[in-house]
């Protein structure tokens, strides 16, 4: 039992930008064959000071086979220290793992060896089901009274996918978030508003849709996920839905204001069915209601043929795939995951209906195959997908690869996965660590956490 | 213990309460700097403060239905036999409320603070002062042991003067303290001074019973 709150968490998003840099990064990783095999957890150690600095300094395995890690999180973060209900006593300590395909829950205790976390608990998928109608478990955020898991099924792996509640002390599955889900059907992330009591949701597809692969025809069709979900997060209730349209295919990523003051955020589409590109939006008030603006849309580039795996032929073009976006902590700038053609993006938005591109870095990409300063001559596959900011906003981590069965469409050659770090510049601009290129030869590496909080770990109840 | 030691002691867990940051004044910061007003910071006090009254004055009320059928130490012995209970739960399973959110009105305040103060025993606190403790038994007063540090009961007329005192006092701290944070220091200083209050609450709760067992 702690007697001072945890030191690493922070009232607001300004105070935890004070936060000293962080040493360590872990960084899930799914097994490249699938079918059998353990994922795992590898520690990279990110100290410059380090002797090994930019190379893995440990990891676990998964005690079970097939889960295709995702996007795991924290026990507790900063939102423990909001006042109505206050537990800042508790440890920022365990990482909550989902499986993706096998909807287990790993607790990864990083305690007692940092570098070797120890699979302290494992809530198997059935019990998941069983205890919440959920499966297939995505996105984990630390909230102020419970730890939240999204999940893209119900227990049978059709839909709707949805929001479970796990409990911060003893993990155990607590049931299902929703008190009234209103024609919410298709789920993939989730994020709120803390300072206005307002859930975020967005939609990707049914398990069903998305295991086997993209699949072209129900793309074509439009029937990816198009639409935002306004939630009462006291209420649990539905409020909103936006639709961006059927030719939006696919809307991902939630990164609100971390400001609680604030009620903006943004969110990226991957494709879209008219020209192939992504696009970002704004989510704001219009009066009593919830509105949606475009404000990037990032094009499809021209390309041969020749150079195109089976699934874009046709269409003579790479899309930039936009499957990821994070913005740092004084809400100033975004970053932009362009997966199909290898590049990251970095926008100051400072106005978040007016965003300014202030960096750009290209690396991997479907044609573009870009390497790395480390070793020029390298062609690299897979692209920027997941990425993650430090507290600080000066650094800025990547990894290459997405979903196993989207993977292999997009990169039919075997996505190798990488892993590597931006410098950032005060007022804008980014450029490649030389000394930063984590290379993975046994799995593939996807979500990026790091030690003591990142830009998208943590939510905060207080402003300033 | 005299008589006015009682009332310093009902004054300072009134104190004891205001400066706990889950018992108020932390929320009604959070208020003021949603609104950017320290008014607002002062408009969250009157329903925390309602709240945290009509927990304490509905324990009190409860204990003051007791002691009219209870002998005066069987009072005592349920009333250590409660705060022993509370306290140990609360020590091996605190747990916090979990439906609120930021955006409260008056009402909702209310609640909470009334939720707040009952979960954590807040009027439980109160008890050895008001029924007095088991006090010493006539074999140590024969050898002048004990009379002094006993704390004797206190009139149940004088009970709503009591909860006043301990309201008092925990308006008193909590407005100076939700000042000083929102004007002053800023929220940061939570970090730093934001002690384990729920590990100090459950053992100030078992202290509570043991001094009216042992005193």
């Amino acid at each position: 039992m702690q007697l001072k709150p945890d030191p690493t968490f922070y009232p607001s998003a300004t105070m935890a930008m004070k936060a000293p840099p962080e040493k360590l990064a872990y960084v899930a990783m799914l097994s490249i064959k699938g079918q059998g095999q353990h994922d795992a957890m590898a520690d990279i150690d990110v100290d410059p000071a380090s002797p090994t600095y930019g190379k893995r300094v440990g990891q676990v395995e998964m005690p079970q086979t097939d889960d295709e890690l995702h996007h795991f999180g924290w026990n507790a973060c900063s939102s423990a220290l909001c006042p109505w209900a206050g537990h800042p006593h508790i440890e920022r300590r365990y990482l909550i793992v989902p499986g993706l395909r096998s909807s287990r829950i790993y607790v990864l205790d990083t305690k007692p060896d940092p570098r070797n976390p120890k699979v302290v608990k494992v809530v198997e998928g059935k019990e998941v089901a069983a205890r919440s109608g959920y499966s297939r478990l995505h996105t984990v955020h630390c909230g102020p009274d419970d730890i939240y898991i999204s999940a893209l099924g119900n227990g049978g792996g059709k839909g709707p996918g949805g929001i479970l509640r796990l409990d911060h002390y003893d993990f155990t599955v607590k049931g299902p978030w929703e008190a009234d889900r209103g024609p919410q059907y298709l789920a993939y992330d989730f994020f709120w508003h803390l300072g206005h009591d307002v859930m975020v949701t967005s939609e990707w597809g049914t398990p069903d849709m998305i295991e086997d692969g993209l699949n072209a025809e129900l793309l074509l069709a439009g029937k990816y996920g198009h639409q935002l979900h306004f939630w009462d997060l006291r209420k649990r209730t539905h409020v909103q839905s936006i639709d961006l349209g059927p030719e939006y295919q696919a809307v991902l990523e939630l990164r609100p204001s971390h400001d609680p003051n604030k009620t903006y955020g943004f969110v990226d589409t991957v494709i879209s069915l008219k020209d192939l590109s992504s696009s970002i939006w704004v989510w704001h008030r219009d009066g009593e209601k919830w509105a949606v603006t475009k404000v990037i849309d990032i094009p499809a580039e021209p390309a041969d043929e020749a150079d195109l795996p089976p699934l874009l032929k046709g269409f003579k073009a790479v899309p930039p795939l936009v499957t990821d976006i994070d913005l740092s902590l004084d809400d100033r700038f975004l970053y932009v995951s362009c997966w199909g053609t290898g590049e990251l993006r970095q926008y100051d938005v400072s106005d978040p209906f007016k965003p300014k591109l202030t960096g750009s870095v290209h690396i991997g990409g479907i044609v573009r195959r870009g390497s790395h300063p480390a070793k020029p001559g390298q062609k690299l596959n897979g692209g920027p997908q997941m990425v993650e900011i430090s507290r600080d906003g000066k650094r800025v981590y990547f990894t290459n690869s997405l979903y196993r069965s989207w993977d292999e469409q997009f990169y039919p050659d075997g996505v190798k996965g990488w892993m590597v770090k931006l410098d950032a510049a005060e007022n804008g601009g980014i450029s490649f660590d030389e000394r930063f290129f984590v290379e993975f030869d046994d799995r593939r590496p996807h979500q990026v956490r790091l030690e003591g909080g990142d830009a998208s770990s943590d939510s905060f109840c207080f402003s300033g | 213990m005299s008589r006015a030691w009682v009332w310093v002691a009902l004054f300072a867990l009134g104190c004891y309460h205001g400066i706990n940051p889950g018992m108020g004044w932390l929320f009604a910061v959070a208020m003021g700097l949603q609104e950017k007003s320290l008014r607002a910071v002062f408009a969250a006090l009157p329903p925390i403060l309602i709240g945290h009254l009509a927990s304490v004055a509905a324990l009190v009320a409860i204990v003051g239905v007791a002691q009219r059928t209870l002998p005066q130490n069987d009072l005592r012995y349920a009333a250590a036999g409660v705060l022993l209970v509370f306290g140990v739960l609360r020590l091996v399973r605190a747990r916090h409320i979990r439906w609120v959110g930021m955006r409260v009105g008056f009402s909702g305040l209310v609640t909470w603070s009334f939720l707040m103060a009952t979960g954590h025993g807040a009027g439980l606190m109160l008890l050895p002062f008001l029924t007095g403790s088991v006090g010493p038994k006539d074999a140590d007063l024969r050898m002048g042991m004990g009379q002094a540090m006993s704390i004797p009961a206190l009139p149940p007329a004088q009970w709503p003067l009591a909860i006043a005192v301990h309201t008092f006092g925990y308006l008193l701290i909590m407005t100076a303290t939700a000042w000083l944070v929102y004007d002053r220091t800023g929220v940061g200083i939570l970090k730093a001074t934001w002690v384990n209050f729920d590990l100090v609450w459950a053992l100030a709760l078992i202290l509570s019973g043991l001094l009216i067992l042992v005193l």
